[in-house]
């Protein structure tokens, strides 16, 4: 008796999950792609499946924005930040948290990196922008260097967490074998952090690839624009052309939507991994 | 012996000086930076002079900025409490042997992965001409027209943003979740626990520590509003949905108020500085308490 009530409980738990899902988070969706889809004269029921399917929306919104160069850019952006990241961010975390109780400044630089954290970008931005202009990083190869460096606070929080758990025996187990830090890094370390490490290169990617703020203040040239940027960029010029701009709004989305879509119980675990950490 | 043992090798300076000294020239400077100038009457060019705590005492009696930490806080607010109920109440709706439970998570984590800016851009859409048909048509007035350029406004912004946020949030819950044995349940049904005497006793203490990160978090994440509002009003209309961190950016760097919005900025940080604090402490007092 009881074990029929509550299947029948887990039966309209399902279906009103799934209304929710389909109503709220799959609507939108439909709707983005069916105006990217249509013919302006095809607006007046926005709901409806397209007549006729204007695959010039595409190429129209593809020249408008230069689809390819910014692209490129954030593309550019996305990977050297995220190899950098990696590269560098886990070997400052390594470094800290092994030493962090033998020697006092690797523990005040623990803590300088992690209270680091509160100050939010809005309160650096306007020094940071006249300091980019002079040091001449205002462009994608700056930014990729800026993310890099800002992402140390959070990452180094994320990886001491982990490396905690890597006994400290098997660094002096390599250390009696006559490796150097550098070698215990390379060698023994680097490797067992690879799920911290997608974690974190989940995190950088799409923290990078959608991020607005950053590049809106640092990014002023055209050539230099990213994808997320270029949408607001061409804000004014799309104006009421829905379908154009619309079409614009999915290619943007596109690349990030593919990527969920074959590795969403890897981004999934990843960022579960980082949340369950913090 | 054991004090050779204790010595730091110098290779791990080396791992450690050259990042962090970069993060001092790029991050700690400028906001040294920013604080030095909050005190000067700098405009962003030209001569500036040292004026003490001016800014900081104009920015009280400004009425934009007043307006604008008025918005934030009470934005920020809404938000936080919205997003957290909702992401536990999926969560928990998703913590259970339901069918598709995979699938569904992976549709409800779907906004995390989205630009705020292009979900803004298609929601606008949604508010100008999806919405006020079916308003007319239920003859409901506030949603007849565009929400976005009405007094409402912020219900907008607001929406989109408990939207996008819920992903993250519900994510960390059902981790939290389920760290929970089923035993425990089990033993609850046994003692006729059910429903809210189940939650208040069992598992709301059990996610306790969960609840203290998303509340820290999505305070944080809301006091510094920024995309979802340039995407959708603007600001506007007038500055009824202007925060903080865009009065920051907008008259930073279009007003030549330089030095006086870097007061502002440090007034942000230390009031994130104060609220996060707090916020820890007495939620981790609480779950103390509760365990």
């Amino acid at each position: 008796m009881i074990r029929h009530r509550r299947k029948e409980t887990l039966r309209v738990r399902t279906l009103v999950l799934s209304v929710l899902a389909v109503g709220l988070i799959l609507f939108p969706l439909y709707l983005t792609i069916v105006i990217a889809l249509k013919e302006p004269s095809d607006m007046v029921q926005v709901l409806s499946w397209p007549k006729n399917i204007r695959w010039q929306n595409f190429a129209d919104a593809w020249n408008m924005v230069q689809y390819p160069q910014k692209f490129t850019n954030t593309f550019l952006i996305t990977i050297f930040a995220l190899i950098f990241t990696i590269l560098t961010n886990s070997i400052v975390a390594y470094a800290i948290s092994r030493n962090r109780k033998k020697s006092r400044f690797f523990n005040v630089m623990y803590y300088y990196l992690i209270s680091a954290m509160f100050i939010p970008f809005a309160v650096i931005m306007l020094p940071l922008v006249k300091l980019a202009s002079i040091l001449q990083i205002d462009n994608i190869a700056g930014i990729t260097f800026l993310y890099v460096v800002f992402g140390l606070p959070m990452n180094t929080f994320l990886y001491s967490g982990y490396i905690k758990s890597i006994p400290e025996s098997l660094d002096e187990a390599a250390t009696i074998d006559g490796a150097n830090p550098w070698q215990i890094f390379t060698k023994v370390i680097f490797p067992l952090l690879t799920p911290m490490n997608a974690t974190i290169a989940i995190f950088t990617f799409m923290w990078t690839w959608n991020d607005f703020l950053m590049p809106l203040v640092l990014l002023s040239k055209p050539t230099q624009q990213t994808l997320q940027l270029s949408q607001y960029v061409f804000q004014g010029q799309f104006s009421t052309d829905y379908n154009l701009a619309f079409a614009s709004y999915l290619m943007a989305l596109l690349p990030i939507m593919l990527f969920y879509l074959f590795g969403q119980k890897w981004i999934i675990g990843g960022i579960t991994k980082g949340a369950v950490k913090q | 012996m054991k004090k050779k043992n204790r010595r730091v090798a110098s290779a791990f300076y080396f791992m450690v000086i050259p990042m962090a000294l970069l993060f001092f020239t790029l991050h700690t400077l400028p906001f040294l930076q920013g604080v030095f100038y909050s005190f000067t009457n700098w405009k962003g060019y030209g001569k500036w002079a040292v004026v003490g705590l001016r800014n900081y005492i104009h920015i009280f009696s400004d009425p934009d900025i007043v307006q604008a930490y008025g918005f934030t806080f009470y934005f920020a607010l809404f938000a936080t409490i919205l997003v957290n109920l909702f992401s536990l109440l999926l969560a928990m709706g998703l913590n259970a042997r339901i069918k598709l439970k995979s699938t569904l998570r992976a549709i409800f984590f779907l906004p995390y992965i989205l630009g705020n800016l292009i979900v803004g851009f298609v929601f606008k859409f949604i508010f100008a001409n999806l919405l006020p048909p079916i308003g007319k048509a239920l003859g409901i007035a506030s949603l007849s027209v565009n929400i976005l350029g009405t007094d409402n406004a912020w219900l907008g912004v607001l929406f989109v943003t408990v939207w996008q946020s819920i992903a993250f949030n519900m994510l960390i819950y059902l981790s939290g979740l389920q760290t929970i044995d089923h035993d425990l349940y089990e033993a609850a049904d046994l003692d006729g626990a059910t429903g809210w005497s189940r939650f208040k006793n069992i598992t709301f203490p059990l996610i306790a520590p969960f609840f203290t990160i998303n509340m820290v978090l999505c305070v944080k994440n809301f006091l510094m509003t920024f995309d979802q509002v340039m995407a959708m009003t603007g600001g506007g209309p007038g500055t009824a949905t202007t925060t903080v961190s865009v009065l920051i950016y907008k008259r930073g760097f279009h007003g030549a108020q330089f030095a006086y919005q870097s007061a502002d900025a440090v007034l942000l940080f230390l009031i994130i500085v104060a609220i996060s604090l707090f916020q820890l402490f007495v939620l981790e007092k609480r779950e103390a308490k509760l365990a």
